[in-house]
Formats: structure tokens, C-alpha cells, sequence
């Protein structure tokens, strides 16, 4: 095994670091809740300049060939700052059309996101589905040569302002049923496609997407009629992957964030950090931001596997640690901060309701739970000899 | 022993209830039956409803207005009013300083003060805390100067004043003598807050409300006669005050009614077509915590029983303090899994979401003040460790 990171890797983490601290510092974040959009085109130009939005393409698509650890790196960096690009919705999108789409498809969209020009957005989760993505209860019905999408996606993470949304309906079957749903890819502006944004919790933007009878082309689908569910749960795997990262960026600010506060704080005539009962708190912060950390970077390797078995117990256990890691951390670094920490004006409240965000997203806790003790690897080693 | 109301402390509970049925103006019932956050108005309505009725404040003695109820239907007027979703009244003027007047305060003071408080006329705020006195509250440095008038003048801040922008008053915290030991140089007063000098600035919390402020004192002139207790005596009645807060710090009836949301959006919740109430995964976790809020109550209990019997409220109170803030703040995680992607909503602007619950975010955030406010949960087990377990200092 080796855990280093390659020279181009360090590299690549310390430009980002560096980076975003100059030029996205949470106080642009802060003035971007009041933003209509939550992000500007010119950061995100800016973002692929650096070959970020290529980074997990290949050269054959223009993009730079890198691993997700690669882009990992860079989305962990995102999390410390709070970047509000959409880096994640925008891969997601990006990666179902590399993966499902043509080459004329790839042409048409992954060119123009590379180059910072476009953003897209991946929407799956429908009101009744949580967090399932084979529960699609909206629909592609053929009319000639076109499909009619109607139906609802929840809580679309750039919906508000994507050139493009890739979206998961179902050309046959019933919710819960693994055949039956297609990807389609539809373009902003398109006919039918009601774009509601909302306000998230963490201070930023997404949308509700409804399908009201959106008339697309079969050269809006990807990949086979019907034969989505093994991509769709790849997306969603790589969305929680990285989710899992950001997280850990999170988790890793909010403790130096803390500790610093520990060193300055004097309340009784002393630093409150020579409390040792918070000084173990700040410990067990530490302690459960490597553990995160340490599932995170096997859910970055993981999330390429061939295996989907082996891919989902990384992911599915990477996620549950993140809400335990993430909730203790960020709610540990609001109490030490004490009175301070509850005021909007604060950092640490904005880490706090991002990470509940990304605890939620692509499955929560209870979801992953489940998901982890369902894969056949669970029970594998306990078979008696009887049968 | 014996876990039964009395038939008539029971009997009082129903006509509690009966009267809650219709108490209630629409447009309160509305919000409360969502939970919803009250605006100061609303709670100040339904104050002087309450004040009618006479249970505006079950535990002030008869001779104050109070309604002369024993400890046990006192705890039941608050447990149901907690369960109805009524909005909680402000506690700084009848849960604080009233009975810390009625105490402490001269014959003229509490005549002054006290039928207002019960009114609603006059609204009180709390001035303990400044930016460099938080749990160490003794460090205080809001100076009161005698100004050779029989008044004294106030120079400095106070910080985290909650509802300071709404407050008639405010009652202080000063440093009377800065060359005496920290405890001993201070003094109580009280201030009008329309005297000149007196600033507020209220500030927004992570819940997306204005709860509390900074609030600043220029050459405040106060009146000698809104002293409080003896001059740099004020400590005694600080740390009086501070059991006063602490009673009713359990919150057994905003947990219940917590969890008792938590069900409800369980039960209209729905994972693979079922509600997420049959998954027995939420089940077992929501019965986990109702449990631990049983433990609660039970403890609130004996400690109301303990009360009743004529034994002032001891250190045993942070029990209450620690695991009621711990387990509200739980409900508030718990609700915002149940509720799944409506979580992410904030305040479900422009209602997109179908019935969602939309102060659940708001107050999940929020609820990390309830193991902070009023001596932090670290503060309450040093309380435990020293004065219950006496345990030595480092
Ligand atoms: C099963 C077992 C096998 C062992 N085998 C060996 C062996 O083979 N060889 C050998 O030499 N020893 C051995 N030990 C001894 C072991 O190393 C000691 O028990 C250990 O170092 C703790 O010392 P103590 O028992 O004196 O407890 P103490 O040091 O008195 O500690 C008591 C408690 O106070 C805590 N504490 C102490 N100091 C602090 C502090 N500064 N801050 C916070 N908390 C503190 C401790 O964590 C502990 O909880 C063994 C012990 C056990 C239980
Ligand atoms: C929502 C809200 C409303 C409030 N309303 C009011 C109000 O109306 N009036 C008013 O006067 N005040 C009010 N307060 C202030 C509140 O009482 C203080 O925030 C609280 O006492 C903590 O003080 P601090 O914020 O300065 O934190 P600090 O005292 O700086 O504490 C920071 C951290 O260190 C810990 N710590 C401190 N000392 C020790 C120790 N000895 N051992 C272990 N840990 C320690 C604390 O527990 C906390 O986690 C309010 C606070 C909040 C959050």
C-alpha cells in the first residue's frame, strides 16, 4: 500500500490550497447567500484555468486524465473554503455524459464545461425516492421519435443555473425497479422544464426541476433505453465520494479553527485551552477528522473499482463515518467556540450547515447503513460447513 | 413510592388542557400546531392572555399575582403549555428577575417593578454576559460610577443580550469596586432601557433569527434606587438568579413535543413507497431517544418532588440542564434525518415544498446554544464534579 501523494499530487493540493485562500476566502461565500445564482462565472473560468474542471477527464474527451484522487484533492480544498462553485454537480453531470453519452454527445457538452464556459447539474432524487436512485417515478414516454419527460427532481444542486441537467427518468417498469430508467440530458431553456431555485440551509442555491411534459429527441438520451441503473449508481457512488472529501475539508478547517480559538480564549485568567476537558475534546476532533479522512481516501480509490460490491462497502462505510466524523466535529467546534459560535457572523456556523448538507446528499447515515449491511461481503466468512 | 398524579393534580391537568382548546387565537394555533418560530407580539399576546387567566406565572406566590399552585400543578400548567406548542413567554422578567426582586428587592422596588412584569407591560432583558465574561461571568468589567448625584453612571458592554431589541429593561450586572476581589466588587442594577447611552445592536444567530444583541452602555445614568441588594453585593443575587434560570432548564415538554414531530414527519415520509415510522432502523432510534427523555422526565420528577418537600434546588440541577439540552438538540438532529432532502431547505422559500415542517432547520441550528446558554454544559459538570462528586481542583 502507499498513502503518499505524488509530486504532481502535492502540487496540485498546495495550488489549491493557496489558490482558493487568495481568491475565495469565505467571505466571498458569505456575500454570495444574498446571490440570486450563489456563484460567479468569472471564479469558475478561473477554476478551469487551473485545469480543475478537466481533471477528471480523459485526454481523448480534452480533459487531463487524472484519478479521483486527483480531484478529490481539489474538492477537499473546496470544502475548506466553501467554495460555492458547482465543482461536484457539474463532474457528476459531466462523467454520466463521458460515460453513457456519444461521442457527439461528448462534443457537444464536455468541451465547453472544460474550458469553464458551461456548468451542469444531476438530478435524481425525486420527493418519494430519499435516497434511492431506482426509485423514479418520473417518466420518458415515447411519442414517434421523441420521449416526454414528466415528473419532479428535488433539491437539484445547480439546477438554478445549469447550461445542461442531466436527468434520470423511467422509459419502462416501476419505482424500485433496476430496468427501466434512461439518462437524458436537457438543455437550459428547454420547453416544459420548470426551474424553481431555493434557498439551501448552508446559504446556497439549487433547484426543484419539474418535467411538465419536456419534449427531448432520442439524441437527448444516453446510453441504452432503459439500461441507466448501472451508471446512475456509479454517479451517485462518485457524488458521495466526493461529498466525503469536501466533508473532510470541513472537518479539517473547523478544527484548526477551534484549536486556534483554544490558544487565544482566556476566560478565568487562563487560555480556555488549558482545560484538559477540552483539550481531549479537541483531541477526539482530531481523532475522528483522520478516521474520516483515512475512509475518505479509500472511498476515492474505491470509487473506480470494477467490483460494485467492493466499490459500494468503501463508499457506503466512507459516508456513515463522514455524518459521525462530520456531526461530532462541527458540533463540537460550535460549543468550544461558545456564545461566538452561535452568530451568523461566525465561520464556524457556515461549516456546521454545510456539513449537515453533505451528510445528506447522495445518502445519509441511516441510507449507507443499510446499504453497507445488504452487500453480499457482510456475510461473507461466517458460512457454516452444514449446507 | 408511587409514579401517579393525585386525582385532583390529574384533574387539574384536563382543565389545563380543556382551556388550552380554545385559548389559543387562530393565528397562534396556526404556528403552533407547525411549530413555528413566534414573533415578540405573539408572544406578548399571548402573555397578557395568560395574565387573564391568572397562570401567567404558575410559580409566583399569591401575594404577587402568582396563582398559588403547588410545585407539582405548577410543573403540570408548564408541561402542558409546552406540549400545546404556546409560545414561550420571555423568562427574563417572570422567571428571573421577579423572583429575585421578591427576594432581594426593597418594599418600593418589587410595588414598581413586579405588576408590570405580570402585566406584560414592561419587558425585561438579561445583561450577565460581556465579550471577555462568559463563563467566567466574575471577570465583569461594566463600570458603575456614583455620579455625586445619588445616581451612578454606566460605561461599558454587555454581549449575547437575547431579545435586547424588544426589552424595556435591563437588569445588570456592574463592577462597583475594581480594586476589590473579582466576586466582590459587584453590584445589581436596573436599567431603563430608554435611558440615554443605552445602544443595542442586534446580531443574527445560526438559526436566521435576530435572538440576541450587543448592548452598550455611554454614560448611562441609573438611579441609585435601581440598585439591587447591598452595593458590591451583587454576586449573592447573581448566582441566585442563575437557579432561578436553571429551573424549567429540562424542557421535558419541548423534547416531547420534539419527538412527538419527529414521528409525525416519520409517519408522512415516505422510503420505497413505505413510511420511514415501519422502517425499523428510524424505530429503534427514535425510541432510543424517547427513552432517554423518559430518563429525563423521571429525574424532573423527583427533582419537582424533592422541591415540593422544601429542598431549595441544589447542584443536581446541571443533571437537568446537561441531559435536557442534550437530548432537545438530538430531537433537532433526529427531525432533520426523518425530513431526508427537505432538510436542505431554508425556510422553504416560496413553498415548493409541499407541507414541510420549516422551522426544523432553523431550529436545529439554534439548538446548538442550549449546551452553551446559561452556564455551558462544561461549566454545569465542573458544578457536578466540585459539588456533587468533590472531586479536588487541579
Ligand atoms: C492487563 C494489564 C497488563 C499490563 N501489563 C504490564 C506489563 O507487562 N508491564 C508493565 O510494566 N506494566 C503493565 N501494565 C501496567 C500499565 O502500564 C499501567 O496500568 C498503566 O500505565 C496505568 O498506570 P496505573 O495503573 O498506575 O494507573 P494511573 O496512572 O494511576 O491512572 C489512573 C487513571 O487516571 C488516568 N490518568 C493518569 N494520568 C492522567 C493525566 N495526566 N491526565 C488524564 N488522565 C490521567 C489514567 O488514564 C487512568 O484512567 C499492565 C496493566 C494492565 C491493566
Ligand atoms: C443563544 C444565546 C443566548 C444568550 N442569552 C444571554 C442573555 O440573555 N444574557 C446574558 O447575559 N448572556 C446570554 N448568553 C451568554 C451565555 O451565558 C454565554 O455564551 C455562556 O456563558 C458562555 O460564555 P462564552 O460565550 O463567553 O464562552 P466561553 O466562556 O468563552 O467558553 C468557550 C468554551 O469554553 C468552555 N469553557 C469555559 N470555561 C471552562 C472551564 N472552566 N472548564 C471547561 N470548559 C470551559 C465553554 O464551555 C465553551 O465551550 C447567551 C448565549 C447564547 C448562545
Amino acid at each position: 500500500m502507499d498513502f503518499d501523494l505524488s509530486p504532481d499530487q502535492k502540487l496540485l493540493e498546495s495550488t489549491a490550497a493557496a489558490f482558493i485562500r487568495k481568491e475565495s476566502p469565505v467571505t466571498r461565500m458569505r456575500a454570495l447567500r444574498e446571490d440570486s445564482v450563489g456563484w460567479t462565472p468569472e471564479f469558475w473560468k478561473k477554476m478551469a484555468d487551473l485545469g480543475w474542471l478537466g481533471l477528471a477527464f480523459p485526454e481523448s474527451a480534452g480533459g487531463f486524465g487524472g484519478s479521483f484522487v486527483d480531484v478529490a484533492l481539489v474538492i477537499e480544498q473546496l470544502g475548506a473554503g466553501l467554495v460555492p462553485e458547482p465543482f461536484i454537480p457539474s463532474l457528476l453531470a459531466g462523467t454520466a455524459i463521458l460515460r453513457a453519452g456519444s461521442p457527439a454527445q461528448h462534443e457537444r457538452f464536455l468541451p465547453s464545461l472544460i474550458a469553464g464556459d458551461t456548468s451542469l447539474a444531476f438530478a435524481y432524487a425525486e420527493r418519494g425516492s430519499r435516497f434511492d436512485p431506482t426509485w423514479v417515478e418520473s417518466t420518458a414516454t415515447r411519442e414517434g421519435s421523441d420521449y416526454v419527460l414528466r415528473g419532479e427532481k428535488v433539491f437539484v444542486e445547480n439546477g438554478q443555473a445549469a447550461d445542461a441537467i442531466v436527468v434520470s427518468a423511467r422509459t419502462s417498469g416501476g419505482p424500485g425497479d433496476a430496468d427501466g430508467i434512461s439518462l437524458f440530458v436537457l438543455e437550459r431553456g428547454a420547453p416544459g422544464l420548470r426551474v424553481t431555485p431555493v434557498k439551501t440551509m448552508d446559504g446556497r442555491r439549487a433547484a426543484m426541476i419539474g418535467l411538465d411534459g419536456v419534449r427531448v429527441s432520442e439524441a437527448s438520451r444516453l446510453g441504452p433505453e432503459g439500461g441507466a441503473a448501472g451508471v446512475l449508481d456509479e454517479i451517485v457512488d462518485l457524488g458521495a465520494a466526493a461529498a466525503c472529501a469536501e466533508g473532510v475539508g470541513v472537518m479539517r478547517t473547523v478544527l484548526q479553527m477551534t484549536v486556534d480559538y483554544l490558544r487565544t480564549r482566556e476566560q478565568f485568567g487562563v487560555k480556555i485551552g488549558t482545560f484538559q476537558a477540552l483539550q481531549h475534546r479537541a483531541v477526539d476532533m482530531f481523532v475522528r477528522t483522520e478516521l474520516a479522512r483515512s475512509t475518505s481516501i479509500m472511498a476515492s480509490i474505491r470509487v473506480a473499482d470494477p467490483d460494485p460490491v467492493e466499490r459500494r462497502t468503501a463508499i457506503s462505510a466512507a459516508k456513515v463515518e463522514l455524518a459521525i466524523a462530520g456531526r461530532f466535529v462541527t458540533q463540537q467546534a460550535i460549543q468550544l467556540h461558545g456564545g461566538i459560535g452561535i452568530t451568523d457572523e461566525h465561520d464556524v456556523g457556515l461549516y456546521f450547515k454545510r456539513m449537515h448538507v453533505l451528510n445528506v446528499v447522495f445518502g445519509d447515515e441511516e441510507h449507507h447503513l443499510a446499504r453497507f449491511s445488504a452487500q453480499p461481503s457482510f456475510t461473507r466468512g461466517i458460512e457454516t460447513t452444514a449446507s | 413510592m408511587d409514579l401517579s398524579f393525585t386525582p385532583e393534580q390529574s384533574a387539574f391537568r384536563d382543565e389545563v388542557r380543556a382551556w388550552l382548546r380554545t385559548a389559543m387565537p387562530a393565528h397562534i394555533r396556526e404556528k403552533a400546531a407547525i411549530d413555528a418560530h413566534f414573533e415578540h407580539d405573539e408572544i406578548m399576546e399571548w402573555h397578557r392572555i395568560l395574565h387573564r387567566k391568572g397562570w401567567v406565572a404558575p410559580h409566583w406566590p399569591a401575594e404577587w399575582g402568582g396563582p398559588g399552585l403547588d410545585v407539582a400543578r405548577r410543573f403540570i400548567l408548564t408541561e402542558e403549555l409546552e406540549l400545546a406548542g404556546a409560545p414561550a413567554l420571555s423568562p427574563f422578567g417572570l422567571s428571573m428577575v421577579g423572583p429575585l426582586l421578591m427576594q432581594f428587592g426593597t418594599e418600593a422596588q418589587k410595588k414598581r417593578f413586579l405588576p408590570k412584569i405580570l402585566a406584560g407591560e414592561e419587558v425585561w432583558c438579561q445583561g450577565y454576559s460581556e465579550p471577555n465574561a462568559g463563563s467566567d461571568l466574575a471577570s465583569l468589567k461594566l463600570r458603575a460610577e456614583p455620579d455625586g448625584n445619588g445616581s451612578y453612571v454606566l460605561n461599558g458592554q454587555k454581549t449575547w443580550t437575547t431579545y435586547a431589541q424588544h426589552a424595556d429593561w435591563i437588569f445588570v450586572l456592574t463592577r462597583t469596586d475594581p480594586n476589590a476581589k473579582k466576586q466582590a466588587g459587584i453590584s445589581f442594577f436596573l436599567a431603563d432601557m430608554k435611558t440615554p447611552g443605552i445602544t443595542v445592536r442586534p446580531t443574527l444567530t445560526i438559526g436566521g433569527t435576530p435572538a440576541f444583541c450587543d448592548t452598550f452602555f455611554e454614560n448611562a445614568v441609573v438611579p441609585a434606587e435601581n440598585l439591587v441588594g447591598p452595593l458590591n453585593g451583587g454576586w449573592t443575587l447573581a448566582k441566585a438568579l442563575l437557579g432561578h434560570e436553571r429551573t424549567g432548564i429540562a424542557a421535558v415538554g419541548l423534547s416531547t413535543r420534539a419527538i412527538r414531530r419527529v414521528k409525525r414527519i416519520a409517519a408522512t415520509t415516505l422510503e420505497r413507497g413505505r413510511p420511514l415510522l415501519e422502517h425499523p432502523g428510524f424505530r429503534a432510534r427514535i425510541a432510543r431517544l424517547e427513552i432517554e427523555l423518559t430518563a429525563l422526565k423521571m429525574a424532573n420528577y423527583r427533582a419537582i418532588v424533592s422541591a415540593q418537600e422544601g429542598h431549595a434546588p441544589g447542584p443536581e440541577s446541571s443533571i437537568l440542564k446537561i441531559r435536557g439540552s442534550e437530548i432537545l438538540q438530538q430531537c433537532f438532529v433526529l427531525a432533520m434525518e426523518v425530513m431526508g432532502h427537505d432538510s436542505l431547505s431554508w425556510f422553504n422559500e416560496a413553498g415548493v415544498i409541499p407541507g414541510l415542517e420549516q422551522w426544523v432547520a432553523s431550529s436545529f441550528n439554534y439548538t446548538r446554544a442550549t449546551t452553551i446558554y446559561g452556564g455551558s454544559n462544561e461549566i454545569q459538570r465542573n458544578v457536578i464534579a466540585k459539588l456533587i462528586l468533590n472531586l479536588p481542583s487541579a
